[in-house]
């Protein structure tokens, strides 16, 4: 099975997010990137379908060369070679484009994408990639398993999931519970520096959409506490002060 | 012209989802000067089809194919940028639920529409068409602007009140050519506990962590959530241990979520778990540990043991609604 994993550089989830003053730009120093934990997921089980059966994982991000080092943590895990395509991700309908014009080249029986990316959250690269290569796509997906010819997947739904068959090829988003995230140990570290990492440039697409301005949450003002022997006066403020119930 | 919603329905009946978008859609239609058509695929009966009418939707196209009976994103995409096309639609709307995220994308492509995804607010129409959405997993917000002639917008739930519109509707079937290669996908099996409020449209949370101890002491939980009308949501560790199933997870790398009320019981207030929760209205802690973070991130809070606290709030809050009734 040949396998495309699609890899973003996102700040570490616990990273405090600073704009410039003119509220137009993340402030990128002191942020420790690393690799979107849901991609790690998906990255993770692309090894454990290859595992034994000769297949060949291949990640793939869009971005400039600082992301490098997240792509070598990729090839550390275990990757079998990767392809950079050397621009900003401007927008998901940008970087989805960009993947599936190397898609179509690779042929490849399987593309996973994470849920969301942490820091944009859109949940939009993987059913663009279906919809540009006019392949099945299915979102947010626990568990995949090989099945006949093609694969069985549960998808999350409000409440519960839902249990898809697919033929192959099909882009697949990957959430917790598909598997188990790996750390690399000593020989994937060193075998990674020398393993393919191809550069492309970027084709042109037309613009869609643009980030103008950031702003941050009003933050909460200071907790009331109430003693432990009053919860009458809890249900009391929530009912006639918060208006909660 | 017209603004398009999709009307996303469970079992037949319209989610509370879909009355948010109706409304939001509505209101988007009467910012730009035109009207509203809804879009509803399978199994719907007439009345609940009519009832759109009342929340702004001046046309509604339904799509009974027996093809369609199921979600499938490749098919029902194709169907919604048909309809989008033969409406004229320059917007079109759909929940960020599950099945939008899914679903969106494709439509987006279809079109070649931009894709405001996880709206919370209105677009601002002043200039160009911006909208706002939660970025950093709920630490920041992003206004994007959408440039292309066709604009696609998901709505997160609990983001847009609900607003009877009333007016005259017509119902009008609407047949879509899809093409085969759609429906190799296969939905083999839906498994969802019944009758449970669906935690990502609760207006009212109460949720539980590591410090319950185990699974066997939940019961106090779900009196407290049955006698308040509110979901049940548990942090990772708990889902991770198998006490809570998945489909509780809140946080991070589980459900965000944005009720009116969130009642933390045993819950450290991990940067992970508040990803999840923090857009809620009002967040109530209750935790033995003073230092707990959860209470810098709380309106209300009680320090003091849950297996104590739980049981008085039950019953003050049975006091209340004994008053009340
Ligand atoms: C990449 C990543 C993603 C993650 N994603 C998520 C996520 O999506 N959601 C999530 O929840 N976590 C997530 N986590 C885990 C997160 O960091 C915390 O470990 C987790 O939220 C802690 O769960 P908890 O609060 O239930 O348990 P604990 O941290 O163990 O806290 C238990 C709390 O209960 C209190 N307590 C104990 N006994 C009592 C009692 N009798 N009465 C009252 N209070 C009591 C304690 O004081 C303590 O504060 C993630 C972590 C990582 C690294
Ligand atoms: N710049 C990128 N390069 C490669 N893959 C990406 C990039 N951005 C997003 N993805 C993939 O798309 C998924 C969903 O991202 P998003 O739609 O941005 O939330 C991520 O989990 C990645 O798998």
């Amino acid at each position: 099975m040949r396998i495309l994993v699609c890899i973003s550089n996102v700040p570490d989830t616990t990273s405090k997010i600073n704009f410039s003053p003119d509220n137009k730009e993340v402030v990128t120093a002191g942020i420790q990137y690393i690799i979107n934990p849901y991609d790690e997921i998906a990255l993770t089980r692309a090894l454990e379908l290859t595992e034994g059966s000769g297949g060949t994982v291949t990640v793939i991000n869009v971005g400039e060369a600082s992301t490098e080092p997240t792509i070598r943590k990729a090839l550390a895990i275990g990757a079998t070679d990767a392809i950079r395509v050397n621009a900003a991700p401007r927008d998901a309908w940008f970087v989805a484009k960009q993947i599936s014009i190397i898609a179509a080249e690779g042929k490849y029986d399987l593309i996973l994408t994470g849920r969301e990316s942490i820091d944009y959250n859109g949940a939009q690269v993987a059913a663009m990639i279906g919809e540009l290569l006019d392949i099945p796509s299915v979102s947010i997906c626990k568990s995949l398993k090989p099945e006949g010819d093609g694969v069985i997947i549960e998808r999350e739904i409000e409440g519960g999931k839902e249990v898809i068959t697919t033929p192959l090829p099909v882009v697949v988003s990957a959430t917790e519970g598909m598997a188990e995230p790996r750390i690399p140990n000593m020989r994937g570290i060193m075998s990674a520096r020398t393993k393919p990492l191809q550069v492309v440039e970027a084709q042109n697409v037309p613009q869609l959409s643009e980030i103008k301005n950031y702003d941050k949450p009003k933050p909460r003002g200071q907790v009331t506490l109430v003693p432990a022997d009053e919860v009458d006066k809890l249900v009391d403020l929530l009912h006639t002060e918060a208006k909660a119930f | 012209m017209s603004v398009l919603v999709y009307c996303e329905h469970s079992g037949g009946k319209f989610k509370k989802s879909t009355y948010e978008v109706v409304s939001y859609a509505a209101e988007i239609a009467a910012k730009t000067n035109t009207s509203l058509t809804a879009i509803s695929i399978g199994e719907v009966s007439s009345d609940e089809l009519q009832s759109l009418s009342k929340f702004g939707a001046s046309k509604i196209l339904h799509v009974g194919n027996d093809r369609l009976k199921q979600f499938v994103n490749m098919a029902y995409g194709a169907v919604i940028a048909d309809a989008a096309k033969a409406e004229g639609s320059k917007i079109i709307v759909l929940s960020a639920s599950f099945t939008g995220k899914g679903l969106a994308p494709r439509i987006a492509v279809k079109l070649e529409a931009g894709l405001a995804d996880s709206a919370i607010a209105l677009p601002d129409t002043s200039t160009g068409f911006t909208v706002r959405k939660t970025a950093f997993s709920g630490k920041a917000y992003a206004d994007v602007s959408i440039t292309s002639d066709i604009k696609v917008i998901t709505l997160v739930p609990n983001s847009y009140k609900v607003v009877e519109k009333p007016g005259e509707a017509s119902v009008v079937p609407f047949e879509s050519n899809v093409s085969d290669h759609a429906f190799t996908v296969m939905v083999k099996d839906i498994i969802r506990a019944a009758d449970k409020i669906l935690l990502p449209e609760a207006e009212l949370v109460v949720s539980a962590g590591r410090g319950l101890k185990g699974p066997e002491n939940w019961g106090m939980i779900e009196e407290l959530a049955a006698l308040l009308g509110a979901a049940t949501a548990c942090s990772k560790p708990v889902s991770d241990a198998h006490w809570r199933p998945h489909s509780e997870h809140v946080g991070q790398t589980g459900i965000s979520i944005k009720p009116n009320l969130y009642i933390a019981i045993g819950i450290s207030g991990a940067i992970q778990h508040l990803a999840g929760v923090s857009a809620s209205k009002t967040i109530v802690v209750i935790n033995k540990d003073p230092e707990a973070p959860f209470f810098k991130a709380a309106d209300y809070g009680i320090v003091g043991d849950a297996f104590e606290v739980v049981p008085k709030l039950i019953e003050s809050i049975k006091k209340l609604k004994s008053v009340n009734a």
